[in-house]
């Protein structure tokens, strides 16, 4: 499998991520050698095999835990706000989407 | 004897004895943190901080009220938030960040009386095995400027190397916290997985992520993770220990292994009736003579305390390194895709809407590394390909914990090194990511299965860099593997050796 500078493309639409020329010629390389080394995965015989998420789930049962539905949280929205890089009256501002 | 080569017991000591006070100890460490700044061990210092929570310290001292922890200094991996200091997680994106809340970690040290000495440098995102990833400038290793201290927790360990700290935090998500430690010649322990909280570490690849110390001893691992470790309900991944024992790690170190009711075991043989298992697998190709001999002269140590040794092999050694590099970049593109510039982290300056002010910003706020792993992520996660590499990995991580099991049925830990080799040039492989992760076979096998590692010093090579011994133990083993440790360091003085200049 190789990819082509297309893929680098699409792969940066799909992750947000704004790439120049330079970058797309030099990510298409590595990203070739890293999936040439990943490929040996793909020799492995792993039929009837689960996959595994949680590693302790090897030795025994890891059910996601819920918990009960109730209000834990306290209002934080001052502290929350703090990092944002634009707000006005406690709500974050981003460029216009709807005209 | 400098207080920087002081253990933590020896510390406790000299406080609770009133012959050091705690704001003292922590000036101490601030102005060895400070003449020594050319290591770029710290991102972030502030000593009002510090010293107000030395003179807590103190107060708690004076009121009888210290725990085994109370006045010790401790710096934090710049992957844990902290309320007061900022937190960066070695990346541009997060370069003015400060959190909210404390890591649960963090909380838990702060509560048992430690006194931060600031944040410690690390790969962008905990995603390296060199330091060169962050992007505020490499640490350098204190046995070798030119050298890397190892990643990505390389400033914890460098920190602790150079004595500019008696303790530290780290976070291990394919080797972080064992490579680090190995290539700098000091003792940690990478948990079991969901024993210490994620809740509040910088998110890498959650699956994977598990917090730990970085120390001197197994003896101070032994008390930091005491202090450090449970169950939280706000890590869902949190497990409880099977275990049923409250008595803490480190007052286990001599009793772990039941000594009176094993034969042959006693003082001269504290070690009677362990199996070692060595898997062939670690000494083959690519590894560096020297690491090798000490690695085997440690495990022959481990033999002359009692221990036996058994051959074990552990096949699917080497599908550790592809199985990693699908999860663990799989589950930090998903992760990483909260930093878009709207509620937190870098924004870009300009941008003409929404779609190119997140592209943008993401663009400039994460490092070549970060954006490598994201666009590998995406692709393995991406419609058409999740079966045949995301599912896959997952499947052949089922095998690579299966096999550590199996070894397990032969023997008590498995040994073998850390890394392949020591510590490199800076820039030596900086160019070649590949070659990079090929670097971490000995590491990621353990992480992929949740297995409890550790590094233990046991060693130099001919250029007088340090070399670690890895010792796996089952799930939950921890206090059979720090005793074990400990042993090791009752009979031997590697663990003691500090860099020359840094005496």
């Amino acid at each position: 499998m190789s990819l082509t500078s297309d893929d680098i493309h699409r792969l940066a639409k799909l992750a947000r991520i704004n790439i120049t020329p330079v970058e797309t010629e030099r990510t298409l390389r590595e990203l070739n050698n890293i999936f040439s080394m990943v490929e040996t995965l793909q020799a492995v015989d792993t039929a009837h095999l689960v996959p595994l998420c949680h590693p302790i789930a090897i030795i025994q049962e890891m059910p996601l835990r819920l918990r009960d539905d109730a209000v834990t949280e306290t209002n934080a929205r001052e502290a929350n706000m703090v990092n944002a890089p634009q707000q006005e009256n406690g709500l974050f501002l981003v460029p216009k989407v709807l005209e | 004897m400098t207080l920087a080569k002081l253990s933590i017991s020896e510390l406790r000591v000299a406080l609770d004895s009133k012959k050091i006070s705690a704001v003292e100890l922590a000036e101490y460490f601030l102005a060895r943190a400070e003449s020594n700044a050319d290591l770029n061990a710290f991102l972030h210092r502030d000593r009002d901080l510090t010293l107000a929570e030395a003179r807590r310290a103190d107060a708690q001292i004076a009121n009888g009220n210290a725990s085994a922890l109370t006045g010790i200094p401790i710096a934090h991996k710049d992957i844990f938030v902290t309320r007061d200091w900022r937190t960066t997680a070695g990346s541009k994106m997060l370069e003015n960040y400060i959190s909210p809340f404390d890591a649960t970690v963090v909380e838990k040290l702060n509560a048992a009386g430690m006194v931060c000495l600031g944040k410690l440098n690390c790969d962008e995102f905990a995603m390296g095995s060199s330091n060169e990833n962050s992007a505020f400038g490499a640490v350098k290793n204190p046995w070798d400027k030119s050298r890397i201290p190892g990643g990505s927790s390389g400033g914890s360990a460098a920190a602790i190397a150079a004595g500019l700290a008696p303790a530290a935090t780290g976070t291990d998500t394919g080797g972080s916290l064992r490579q680090p430690a190995a290539m700098c010649g000091i003792t940690a322990i990478k948990p079991t997985y969901g024993r210490v909280s994620r809740y509040g570490m910088v998110a890498f690849a959650s699956s994977l992520d598990q917090g730990g110390p970085m120390a001197k001893s197994a003896e101070d691992c032994a008390l930091l993770l005491d202090a450090m470790m449970g169950f939280d309900a706000k890590d869902s991944t949190s497990v409880s220990a099977r275990e049923n024992n409250e008595t803490p790690i480190s007052a286990r170190l001599l009793t772990a292994f039941g000594s009176d009711n094993r034969s042959g075991a006693g003082v001269s043989k504290p070690l009677a009736g362990v199996r070692v298992g060595v898997p062939k697998e670690f000494f083959g190709v690519g590894l560096s003579p020297d690491v090798a001999h000490a690695v085997d002269s440690a495990i022959a140590q481990f033999e002359k305390l009692g221990a036996s040794r058994t051959e074990i092999s552990l096949p699917r050694t080497r599908l550790a390194i592809p199985a990693y590099y699908v999860i663990a970049p799989a589950e930090a593109s998903s992760n990483l895709s909260r930093f878009d510039g709207v509620r937190y982290g870098h924004r870009a300056k300009e941008y003409k809407d929404l779609a190119d002010m997140i592209a943008k910003s993401r663009a400039e706020g994460f490092g070549a590394e970060v954006k490598r792993r994201i666009l590998v992520g995406a692709y393995v996660l991406s419609h058409g390909y999740y079966d045949a590499y995301y599912l896959q990995a997952q499947k052949v991580r089922r095998l690579i914990a299966q096999d550590f099991q199996d070894a397990f049925k032969q023997c008590d830990f498995v040994m073998g090194p850390v890394a392949p080799t020591t510590a490199w040039k800076v820039g030596e492989k900086s160019n070649d990511p590949v070659a990079m992760y090929l670097e971490d076979i000995f590491t990621l096998g353990v992480s992929l299965a949740g297995l409890p590692g550790m590094s233990v010093p046991c060693g130099f090579d001919q250029q007088k860099l340090p070399i670690g011994l890895q010792i796996i133990g089952n799930y939950f083993d921890e206090a059979k593997m720090l005793a074990a440790a400990h042993q090791y360091q009752l009979a031997t003085d590697w663990h003691t050796r500090s860099p020359e200049a840094f005496q």
